[in-house]
């Protein structure tokens, strides 16, 4: 059974008077420890798709079912409930979180509002979520603006796992770090994946990224799929015209291997 | 070849909350005269306060030692229309003026386009400033700058302002205004960061037709090692204000002397590399 | 602490400062210095200042200690004005957030009632209220914050709007916070800086407002107030003009105090907002 179905999705904005379709008739599925990649240029709508998921932005048409249950009809308490099981890493960490926040209280409110632990057992909890994330305790006591740009985005994970969700939506969430930073946090989070089975959607612009990580990939353009497929298998042989555009425009480091 | 410009032990301190930060240490480097010069790093490297100090555009607090000489005949050449120029106090050579003598294109091209003038009259500005042409002359040649970038819709394109255009398009424009009286030197910071995959391949192409066009000077500053090396002849490396290794491209991609240079080359993902879900079910 | 230092660096500042201490200074010294009622007949009336030194600033129509009332008036003007400022700036904190974040519905209809607030001459409405309900010294108050709090509204329902769209706002939503908890803990904090800058303005026109409100004889009749104590000097404004002056000048400076301090503030924190 699929951790997230989304069926026929639509989402249309009006820019300039005109209407015009961010997301169009948009349907795929995650299984559980599955990683799918949304990819297209910026405009395809992947973003929004990502934020439509979340119910972040309401879809104007389509059906998104979560653990097999209809996530749209969800509102108030019961939705915030289940957010627990659905979690989000954004792109930016410092813009993710309030800027007065220190490590602890971004990971205290999720513990605190799902009523995972007793104030009492919450320290213990954060000190076991950064180690989870290969972060020292230690941390817990400095703000957020005081740590690094690889350490938040760890504490950004650490904050998403802390509900054990079954789906976590990455938008962009390697795409601002150095190389060397961006290599661990994938190492990282496919980890999770292999011992929390957790599902991923994400979303990305880098085909090299998805192609190293994602079982399966969606290329969107304006708002539609162009084609969906393994992620090598679409990578390798694309067959719409902007998959063909997207791997042509990556750039290649073509070295003489030994 | 000969330089165009020779950097000599350039040290740059930013002063913050009373504390002097070093941004570079001791950077001595040669920029030949019609070279495409990358300049790779990770954040904190130095990459971008060096292109600053290039163009003479590094913040008044910035504590900067050491020298950046130019090639008066270099320069000179550029410009034959500009005949009157001021010998530097400091060195005894000739400071290049920016904007005439180095086009800079920044990361974000709706922060250097002004959001409420038309997109041509901001290139003919900059041409009339710095070629001293009248303004019917500066419009003719931004109109040819708008065509030579291939905005849609040339003749249209003179009266759009930036918020009309798209991303990709805005910095097509900043682009023009950066090459529009005819510079040496082309500095390019991250001009393509901000944008898609699809749309940075676009503007790389542009930028590396434009620089053989007209036979420009070309510094790249980017993060991205695959993208420095499909455009540059040689390829400087950074890391903590530090040259670590500088090169030809080939070399640095086939043979790097330093393990940090190797240590980014295997860190890009790239369409070839071993997926990372593989390397795990191996070991796993 | 750097902050302070901030603060201390221009010549405005520490003069605005200057005075609020020694405002303040008077009006909690005014029970040591002063400990009887102010109200109290101690000597001649009328008598001039600097005549008798028991007596320094003089006594006014009725005998009373001028000294000694300027000093229990600055604890009426200083206790109505912060009072009133931080009734003003609470109400429009919370309004203008919940407009802001609410937006829809809630947020129309809570903009509309700050609209009709505004409309009104804040003046005529602190008249109007008190002249119903009765001059006391929480009426009063209450009062000048009816017609203050709209400014606040609009500056933090405007910040608010920006802050909304934030990522940080959007992840806890994901996390599952509950929208007041989002509004009031997330947002509002962080849209407070501008509105607070504002709060040197609201300050010095509760302080002006409560003085014409006692001028116009609706302060609160158990307690000296500067405003008071001018409508008391005016009859004999031609004989003894000191009992009019000298509570205008501490009004005069009171409000420059309080507005150099003010610029202080600004002119620090938007240092900071430049540098980071």
């Amino acid at each position: 059974m699929s951790v997230l179905a989304v069926s026929n999705l639509a989402k249309r904005y009006h820019r300039g008077g005109k209407p015009f379709a961010a997301v169009d008739d948009v349907s795929f599925e995650i299984g559980p420890a599955e990683t799918l990649a949304l990819a297209g240029p910026s405009g395809s709508g992947k973003s929004t798709i990502a934020r439509l998921v979340l119910r972040l932005i309401e879809p104007d048409a389509g059906r998104i079912d979560f653990e097999g249950a209809d996530f749209l009809a969800l509102s108030g308490a019961a939705l915030r409930a289940r957010r627990a099981r659905l979690q989000m890493v954004f792109q930016d960490p410092l813009a993710a979180f309030n800027p007065r926040a220190t490590v602890a209280r971004v990971l205290d409110d999720p513990l605190r509002i799902h009523g995972l632990a007793s104030r009492a057992e919450r320290p213990r909890h954060i000190a076991a979520l950064l180690e989870r994330v290969g972060l020292d305790p230690a941390l817990a006591a400095r703000a957020i603006h005081e740590i690094s740009g690889g350490q938040r985005q760890r504490v950004a994970i650490a904050r998403a796992i802390a509900t054990r969700p079954s789906l976590i939506v990455l938008d962009e969430a390697v795409s601002a770090l150095d190389v060397s930073v961006r290599a661990q946090i994938l190492e990282l989070l496919l980890d999770l994946q292999r011992q929390e089975r957790i599902a991923y959607l994400f979303i990305s612009h880098d085909l090299g990224v998805i192609r190293a990580v994602a079982h399966r990939v969606v290329i969107l353009d304006a708002g539609r799929i162009a084609e969906s497929g393994d992620a090598r298998a679409v990578i390798v042989n694309p067959q719409s015209a902007i998959g063909k555009a997207l791997v042509a425009a990556t750039p290649r480091l073509t070295r003489n291997r030994p | 070849m000969t330089a165009l410009l020779w950097i000599r032990d350039l040290s740059v301190r930013y002063r913050h909350d009373g504390v002097e930060v070093p941004a570079l240490k001791g950077i001595s480097l040669d920029v030949k005269a019609g070279e495409r010069l990358a300049i790779i790093g990770e954040s904190g490297s130095g990459k971008s306060t060096l292109a600053l100090a290039v163009a003479g555009l590094l913040a008044r607090g910035a504590v900067i030692a050491g020298t950046i000489e130019w090639s008066a005949r270099q320069l000179q050449e550029s410009h034959s229309v500009t005949p009157e120029r001021q010998p530097s106090a400091v060195d005894g050579n000739q400071t290049p003026l920016l904007g005439r003598d180095i086009g800079f294109v920044f990361q974000d091209p709706s922060s250097s386009l002004d959001p409420v003038m038309p997109v041509g009259r901001q290139i003919a500005e900059v041409v009339r400033t710095h070629l001293k042409l009248s303004w019917r002359d500066s419009c003719t040649k931004a109109k040819t700058l708008l065509e030579r970038i291939r905005l849609p819709h040339p003749d249209s394109a003179f009266h759009t302002y930036p918020h009309q255009l798209s991303g990709g398009q805005k910095q097509r424009v900043a682009i023009a205004a950066a090459i529009a009286a005819g510079p040496k030197l082309l500095i390019a910071d991250e001009a393509t960061s901000a944008l898609d995959t699809i749309v940075q391949a676009e503007i790389v192409a542009l930028i590396r037709r434009l620089v053989a066009e007209d036979g420009m000077t070309l510094l790249f500053i980017s993060h991205d090692i695959a993208l420095a090396a499909a455009l540059a002849d040689r390829i400087v490396v950074l890391r903590h204000g530090e040259l670590i290794e500088l090169g030809e491209t080939d070399q640095i991609l086939n043979a790097p002397r330093h393990a940090y240079t190797r240590a980014l080359l295997d860190a890009h993902l790239g369409l070839d590399a071993e997926p990372l879900l593989d390397r795990r079910g191996a070991s796993a | 602490m750097s902050r302070l230092r901030r603060f201390f660096r221009t010549p405005e500042a520490i003069v605005g400062a200057l005075i609020l201490a020694l405002l303040a200074a008077m009006a909690l010294a005014a029970p040591l210095l002063f400990p009887g009622d102010p109200q109290a007949i101690a000597g001649p009336a009328l008598l001039p200042p600097f005549q008798d030194w028991s007596l320094p600033l003089g006594t006014d129509r009725l005998g009373r200690d001028v000294l000694a009332e300027l000093f229990h008036g600055a604890r009426t003007s200083l206790a109505v004005g912060l009072a009133a400022a931080a009734a003003a700036l609470l109400i429009g904190a919370v309004v203008g957030t919940l407009a802001g974040f609410a937006g829809g519905l809630v947020g129309e209809v809570l903009m509309r009632i700050t609209d009709a607030f505004q409309t009104v001459p804040s003046f005529l409405l602190a008249l109007a209220f008190v002249s119903v309900v009765g001059p006391s010294l929480g009426v009063v108050v209450t009062a000048i914050a009816l017609g203050a709090w709209t400014g606040p509204a609009r500056v933090a329902r405007a910040e608010v709007l920006s802050i909304r769209e934030r990522d940080y706002v959007a992840g806890a939503r994901v996390v599952g916070m509950h929208p007041l908890e989002i509004a009031f803990r997330e947002v509002l904090p962080n849209a407070l800086p501008p509105v607070l800058a504002l709060s040197s303005v609201i300050v010095a026109a509760a302080i002006l407002t409560e003085a014409a409100l006692s001028f116009l004889g609706l302060g609160d009749p158990n307690r000296v107030t500067w405003g008071g104590m001018i409508a008391e000097g005016r009859t004999v404004l031609r004989t003894a003009p000191f009992l009019s002056v000298v509570p205008g000048i501490a009004l005069v400076l009171t409000v420059l105090g309080v507005y150099l301090a003010g610029e202080g503030v600004v002119e620090s924190t938007a240092v900071r907002r430049s540098l980071s």
